[in-house]
């Protein structure tokens, strides 16, 4: 059998993404659907991460699913100097899938190719991430109702972000058009610009934020700006509030203008946004469920037709 | 040239490497695996040469061997301009090139002390991501690697 292990969006065709987000939305009208009865998945976190692990098991519960698996590195051998491949071939024996988070870049593709069954990547360190990817995609869609010819501004830290680099080279085929706000520190590496220029995606920097940088935006994806990144504490203080998106920034914002965050926040978006109609992270981050059940079921097989049977 | 040929003694039959840059002698000694051969293994080091850049280069006649083209092809990582010439009888039967495979298995160590491949007993492997610049790209970690800064892996 094919390993039809998910390391990556990156590569996924138009066509499969638009398939995913078609599954998602199936499971967003019904997120009850059996399809995993007598299936057993592993969520394997060697590196903790509230938030993905409760939804990939939500997903998998509401799949059906019995999970099994561990939270926290600190409980199990991997501490004990066993290889992450005898602990994949372990647990393996056990499950029929594995969710897997790992602190190392590549971790994920290794699993894959030792593993008998299929691995789904839960983030591998700061290399990939498919499942936020796929919920910023889904969320992007179920907003403005299409993907193609989009204007999204990439706020924060765009440096060492990887959901922003991975949304941008999973947008490819959208022709979209992205701004990209950062502090100098955290602006989008040359390597993200030159795979712009490679794929026909048009960009613009900006260097200020505010109510008229942000007019012509459909979407506003807002990221962390992280103390840790700066070399410079006195340069973070700078720049920290001038990233900070305020209410009265969006006086001049498109009606469709939807705004995104791949949460937790710290200090990017003011509180007093939430009960706007351009705040939308709360829904994003609920979208991550019909995402994970899709992206389940896509790796174990199941088709968007046994989808709407069930 | 014959006359040049001869500062290092000529084998009857076997594998002449030319034109190694002399930095890159060990190197090319580790990916062949030299140190393990049975058979007579000659090595000219820092001979001079207008060829290389540095002026100098280094070369390696190994008697009664004949690599794969798997093999030799290694050897472009690390030094794409070397002279293969296979011997038969004294006589030069072949000369070859070496030429980059699609994927390096096993040979070039990635830098990036994160990736998986520094911190598990597992092959690294790369793809040329762009043949023009010289550019690898670790399919692991991703991330890109100028040939001009590949460092080996170290053999076991
Ligand atoms: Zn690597």
């Amino acid at each position: 059998m094919e390993n039809r292990s998910l390391v990556t969006i990156a590569n996924h065709s138009r066509e499969k993404i638009e398939y995913l987000i078609k599954m998602a939305s199936a499971f967003e009208q019904n997120p009850n659907r059996r399809l995993l009865e007598g299936k057993v998945v592993a969520t394997l976190f060697f590196e903790p991460s509230t938030r993905t692990r409760l939804s990939f098991e939500t997903a998998a519960n509401r799949l059906g699913a019995r999970v099994i698996g561990f939270a926290d590195p600190k409980v199990t051998s991997g501490t004990k100097g066993e290889t992450l491949k005898d602990t994949i071939m372990m647990v393996s024996n056990y499950a029929d899938l594995i969710v897997m988070r790992h602190y190392l870049e590549g971790a994920a593709q290794y699993a894959s190719e030792v593993a008998p069954i299929p691995i789904v990547n839960a983030g591998d360190g700061a290399n990939q991430h498919p499942s936020q990817t796929m919920l910023d995609l889904y969320t992007i869609h179920q907003t403005q109702g299409r993907l193609d010819n989009l204007d999204i501004y990439l706020v924060g830290d765009l440096k060492y972000g990887r959901t922003v680099h991975s949304l941008l080279m999973a947008m490819r085929h959208f022709n979209p058009t992205f701004h990209f706000i950062a502090p100098e520190e955290l602006a989008m590496p040359a390597v993200y610009k030159k795979y712009c220029d490679e794929h026909g995606i048009r960009y613009i920097e900006h260097s200020d934020f505010n109510a008229e940088t942000i007019s012509g935006a459909d979407i506003l994806y807002m990221t962390r700006v992280q103390k840790e990144r700066f070399a410079d504490l006195d340069e973070y203080e700078l720049v920290k509030d001038r990233y900070l998106l305020k209410r009265n920034m969006l006086t001049k914002a498109r009606e469709n203008m939807k705004i995104l965050h791949p949460l937790p926040r710290v200090n990017e978006i003011e509180y007093s946004i939430d009960d706007t109609p351009h705040a939308y992270y709360f829904q994003q981050a609920r979208n991550g469920l019909y995402a994970r059940e899709a992206l389940i079921c896509d790796v174990l097989g199941i088709t968007l037709d046994d989808v709407l049977k069930a | 040239m014959k006359r040049k040929e001869l500062l290092v003694a000529a084998i009857e039959n076997g594998t002449v490497i030319d034109h190694i840059p002399s930095d890159k002698l060990f190197d090319v000694v580790s990916l062949l695996h030299l140190e393990r051969m049975k058979t007579a293994v000659t090595v000219g080091f820092n001979l001079k040469s207008k060829i290389t850049d540095q002026g100098h280069k280094s070369i390696i006649k190994i008697a009664d061997k004949f690599f794969t083209d798997e093999e030799l092809n290694q050897l472009s990582v690390v030094a794409p301009n070397v002279t293969l010439c296979l011997i038969r009888d004294y006589e030069v039967a072949e000369k070859r090139q070496v030429k980059m495979p699609d994927m390096l298995e096993g040979i070039v160590h990635c830098p990036n002390a994160k990736c998986i491949t520094n911190n598990e007993p597992m092959r690294t492997r790369f793809r040329v991501a762009n043949r023009e610049l010289g550019i690898l790209q670790c399919c692991y970690c991703n991330k890109d690697l100028p040939l001009s800064e590949v460092k080996i892996v170290e053999q076991q």
